[in-house]
């Protein structure tokens, strides 16, 4: 079965005044039909550039430099704007983080629910009006058929992502692209809205790419998980996999530092050292090498593709099938995250 | 990853018997949301108001961390602002160490109770006077409460502090836009600290920060306390950060305080339908699959909230008269409740 | 500290010096990239330079008796036939040198302008701090009054108050307080911009976390305002002063055309224009012609640097 989407080798470059930046950079995915695929990262990792390359709408200066994006097999990363438009909206369902982003102040919800249903469906005015009653019910929006003729700024922020849902699967589309859907609701809200995105498009069969700096709502609404780290993939596996046994040391990392309902609250949080770098100063190698308890001068030098570990894909040289080039066992864990450069002493490997 | 220990500072400090040092009583305050006069006359529309915040009490002992837990609307932010002075409250009082916050007295008092209460804000972006450099953004309490004249001993004072969050002595000499954003809190912090103050609150320190960078500030904020004594209102809406750093905790619902705990109590057995539905919100990281209260609706318009208690339109357990009598708080062990549900003869059933 | 650990790589670098910042800056660059900007700040610069130096720089001091020949008039400018060389552009009706008294004149016409630009900044720029940062009636009553303002031209204004004080300070010594009226009346018909702009600016950064943090302990409103908040709204005033300069040119220009402003004795370009005016059809045209397009080229040249400016400043607009 095709992948409903596929990414290739993306390359996505910024050209700024002091040198072109790589906020993407050679990253792959795919997506099966069905399938919740989370994307998770710290801000500027790159995630929402990536959301925004699938569909087209990269900021300029901002452009897709090397690879390919397939959607359902066919290529999309080299259509021109107006085919590119077509298949947002129809073919690609899209929610952003603040849903006044994607709703016209000036209009009723109706009449863009509408309008959204006739431009994708050969539909009549009063069969459009239903549907998108139809929707706004299924969203859970109380008394649809009055608030069809209500302004967006007459609904509450969770009704607002509501609304913005049914206007992202009006069209049916294989694809959901949500990025930090949840970020600007309320915790109580945010739970909701995330079990009635997940529970429609499984019942559409529609694939959702989920983009989210918060581990917690992959965990709950995920299949599978892409974690990026300035740019670059680190780790990709089941969601399950991903949160219980980390392959990456920074996946490992992030998952200790996320404060939990559970375990011994007294216990000091588990941090890592230092922040993830600009995209102007990513250093040789491996992106996070300057923070990781296990770098040695391989890492310093040789940038880790994904390997196979355990059920998931890691770019680490922990996972080099040849144990030989495999980092050796980290000296004193706690020293290198008081900053003392611990990796420093371990005998070089060869590279 | 800095190997986890058990850190001694949040059981209660050994001297509990004395007299906390924030005491916060009957707090009100009351917004006018009206339109201005003349609009109101030709427009007509009558005056509007918001209670944020409605009667809330609560104490701080020395050296523990009281951590206020709500949602948009809850009233949060307006009862960090009138505990540092920031803006005054309604009714009732805020006292640190004895002296009224808001009470009438002279500017020396004033100043000697300012030095004593600090903030540190949500948004490390907003914070720092971007044309600042970090020293004189650092020295400016230092400098307005005269606490060292001679300025070369000030910067050595800086670096001090500089230090003591993390970073290097020589960045007094930069501007806040070359640091990231967990650096700029640290220097948000290393200026609440300038005073050399016993009471900070913090607003939703974390809550901008990324989770890695996150776990660095809590840590840094525990440590602090642990090395120089402070007591903390800690503001936040994410109940997993609460529990790494709270002693007491506060919940809040539409300007009241609906249970209020120990720490350890609230999160093992949490009594309100309110808190409870709060932390069944949490996302489950650890995918253990558990039983879920299930969650209904949204916060009210605290414009015009519900009567009664204002949670029971959204509550599970709604009976009769929550629509009419606003619950008095109920002891229940070591927490004190604001349900009917705990009334003392419902109870024992 | 166990905990602690630098974050990133800017750890230990350097503080960076204050030429070096400017180089380096996002203002610098966006002005280099742009050739109009680049032109329009070297005419500015050599238009003012020239003025300042006036005395160095021109050929002759029209205002000294003793140089100045009637024998002299009407002579076209050095191309043209009967022109005189030592007259470049020609010379007026008294034989005073063209060039001259452009370079004199415009000396007055900036002067006046920077003069009352600089008034109107002050003005404006302190009661809009003053309405936005203390609010209530003392906002309203000040926003009131710029909003009547706003409903009558700028030129308007000046021409009123131009009067008034033309009647209380009596034909002789009008003369000699000329100067001030004038700069009194275009700074007072251009407060309003910036107090509207101002007030609109620190609405938005008096909630600002670093307000409240000023506030915290205890500095007075007076300082939080001039330390904090001023430095931080002074971008777009010094857009509006840039684009308003180049208005405050054309207003003292058209107060002066009008016979309101600056006396023939010691002409601005305004006057030089409308001397020049009653020789225009008899053939005259230099007179009037040449000042005319020096005050054209440097409106338009100070305008030119205020819509960068403005552009630069803006990041919503890069």
């Amino acid at each position: 079965m095709t992948a409903t989407l596929s990414v290739r080798n993306l390359r996505v470059e910024i050209p700024t005044r002091g040198g072109v930046l790589r906020a993407i950079d050679d990253l792959s995915f795919d997506i099966a039909p069905g399938e919740v695929l989370g994307v998770v990262g710290e801000s500027g990792a790159g995630k929402s550039i990536t959301g925004s390359a699938i569909i087209g709408l990269l900021e300029p200066p901002g452009r897709v430099a090397a690879g390919e994006i397939r959607l359902g097999g066919e290529r999309i990363d080299d259509l021109g704007p107006d085919q590119m438009r077509r298949i947002r909206g129809r073919r690609i369902g899209m929610i952003f983080q603040d849903p006044l982003t994607s709703l016209n102040p000036l209009y009723r919800i109706g009449d863009q629910l509408t309008e959204t249903i006739l431009t994708h469906e050969r539909l009549s005015q009063r069969a459009a009006r239903d549907k998108a009653q139809k929707l706004l019910e299924e969203v859970g929006i109380p008394a649809a058929g009055a608030r069809l003729s209500a302004y967006p700024h007459q609904f509450s922020g969770g009704m607002r992502q509501r609304v913005v849902i049914a206007l992202a699967l009006c069209a049916d589309p294989e694809l959901v692209i949500a990025d930090e859907p949840t970020t600007a609701l309320d915790v109580s809200v945010q739970a909701q809205i995330i079990a009635l995105l997940k529970r429609l498009c499984s019942e559409r069969g529609a694939s959702v790419m989920l983009i989210t700096h918060d581990m917690g709502v992959i965990a709950e609404t995920a299949d599978r998980v892409c974690v990026l780290y300035a740019g670059r993939l680190a780790e990709i596996g089941p969601v399950r996999a991903v949160v219980k046994h980390p392959q990456h040391p920074y996946t490992h990392g992030l998952m200790s530092a996320i404060p939990s309902l559970a375990g011994d609250p007294d216990e000091e949080l588990a941090q890592i050292p230092g922040a993830m770098p600009r995209l102007g100063a990513i250093p040789d190698g491996c992106a996070f090498n300057p923070r990781c308890d296990h770098a040695f001068a391989r890492c310093r030098a040789e940038r880790p593709h994904p390997y196979p570990a355990g059920a998931s894909d890691a770019a680490c040289f922990l996972h080099d099938p040849d144990p030989a080039r495999r980092p050796p066992e980290p000296v004193a864990r706690a020293a290198a995250a008081r900053g003392i450069a611990a990796a420093d002493e371990t005998p070089e490997a060869t590279s | 990853m800095t190997a986890a220990h058990t850190s001694p500072a949040r059981t209660p400090a050994p001297d509990q018997d004395a007299a906390p040092l924030v005491e916060v009583g009957g707090l009100r305050r009351v917004f006018d949301l009206s339109k201005p006069w003349l609009n109101r006359l030709i427009e007509g529309g009558g005056r509007v108001t918001l209670t944020a915040v409605d009667g809330v009490d609560f104490s701080i002992n020395r050296g523990e961390t009281y951590a206020l837990v709500g949602e948009s609307g809850s009233g949060k932010s307006t009862i960090a602002k009138m505990a540092v002075g920031l803006l005054p409250p309604s009714a009732g009082r805020v006292s640190i160490d004895g002296t009224d916050v808001w009470g009438e007295k002279g500017a020396d008092a004033m100043r000697r109770m300012r030095r004593k209460i600090q903030m540190i804000f949500q948004d490390p972006f907003a914070s720092l006077n971007p044309r600042w450099r970090v020293q004189a953004i650092i020295e400016e309490p230092i400098k307005a409460f005269g606490l060292i004249a001679d300025p070369k001993d000030r910067a050595a004072r800086v670096g001090e502090l500089l230090s003591l969050v993390g970073l290097d002595a020589r960045d007094g000499q930069k501007f806040p836009h070359e640091f990231s954003g967990g650096q700029r809190q640290r220097i948000a912090i290393a200026r609440a600290l300038a005073s050399d103050p016993q009471f900070i609150v913090c607003d939703e320190p974390t809550s901008a920060l990324d989770v890695s960078v996150q776990a660095q500030v809590l840590n840094l904020l525990r440590d602090l306390q642990e090395r120089l004594g402070l007591t903390y209102l800690f503001i936040s809406h994410n109940l997993a950060v609460v529990r790494h750093v709270a002693t007491r905790v506060g919940v809040l619902y539409l300007g009241r305080l609906v249970e209020e705990a120990p720490a350890r109590e609230l999160f093992a057995a949490p009594k309100h339908p309110y808190t409870k539905m709060l932390l069944d919100a949490v996302p489950d990281i650890e995918m253990e699959g558990k039983e879920r209260l299930a969650i209904a609706g949204e916060i009210p318009n605290p414009v015009n909230p519900p009567p009664g208690c204002h949670f029971h339109p959204r509550c599970p357990f709604v009976m009769e008269h929550c629509s009419t009598e606003t619950p008095p708080a109920h002891l229940v062990g070591d927490a004190a409740v604001r349900c009917h549900l705990f009334a003392e003869d419902r109870a024992k059933t | 500290m166990p905990h602690v650990v630098g974050e990133d790589t800017s750890g230990a670098a350097p503080a960076r010096g204050p030429l070096r910042r400017a180089i380096e800056s996002d203002l610098w660059y966006s002005f280099t990239r742009s050739p109009v900007t680049v032109v329009s700040a070297a005419v500015t610069l050599v238009m003012i330079l020239s003025a300042a130096f006036a005395p160095l720089v021109a050929p002759h001091n029209p205002f000294d008796p003793a140089t100045i020949s009637i024998l002299d008039s009407f002579y076209p400018p050095a191309w043209m036939e009967g022109g005189n060389p030592r007259f470049l552009l020609g010379t007026d009706d008294q034989g005073r040198d063209i060039l001259s008294t452009i370079l004199y004149g415009m000396r007055i016409s900036l002067a006046v302008g920077f003069a009352s630009v600089l008034f109107a900044m002050v003005i404006g720029v302190t009661l809009g701090l003053v309405a936005g940062y203390i609010g209530g009636a003392v906002d309203s009553v000040i926003m009131r009054i710029a909003d009547v303002q706003l409903t009558f031209p700028a030129i308007l204004i000046a021409l009123l108050i131009n009067g008034v004080a033309r009647a209380m300070a009596g034909p002789q010594s009008y003369d000699q307080v000329v100067l001030v009226v004038l700069v009194l009346s275009i700074g007072l018909s251009f407060w309003v911009q910036y107090a509207r702009t101002v007030r609109g600016s620190v609405l938005v950064e008096a909630n600002k976390e670093y307000v409240l943090a000023a506030r915290l302990i205890g500095l007075r409103p007076w300082t939080i305002m001039f330390k904090h908040v001023l430095p931080n709204v002074m971008g777009p005033v010094l857009v509006i002063a840039t684009i308003n300069l180049a208005l405050a040119i054309i207003t003292e220009a058209t107060l002066s055309f009008l016979g309101v402003g600056v006396p023939p004795t010691e002409p601005s370009l305004g006057t030089l224009i409308r001397i020049g005016n009653d020789f225009l059809f008899s053939g005259e045209w230099w007179i009037t012609i040449f000042p005319g397009i020096t005050l054209a080229i440097l409106a338009l040249a100070v305008n030119l640097l205020g819509d960068w400016l403005r552009d630069a400043l803006n990041p919503k607009l890069r």
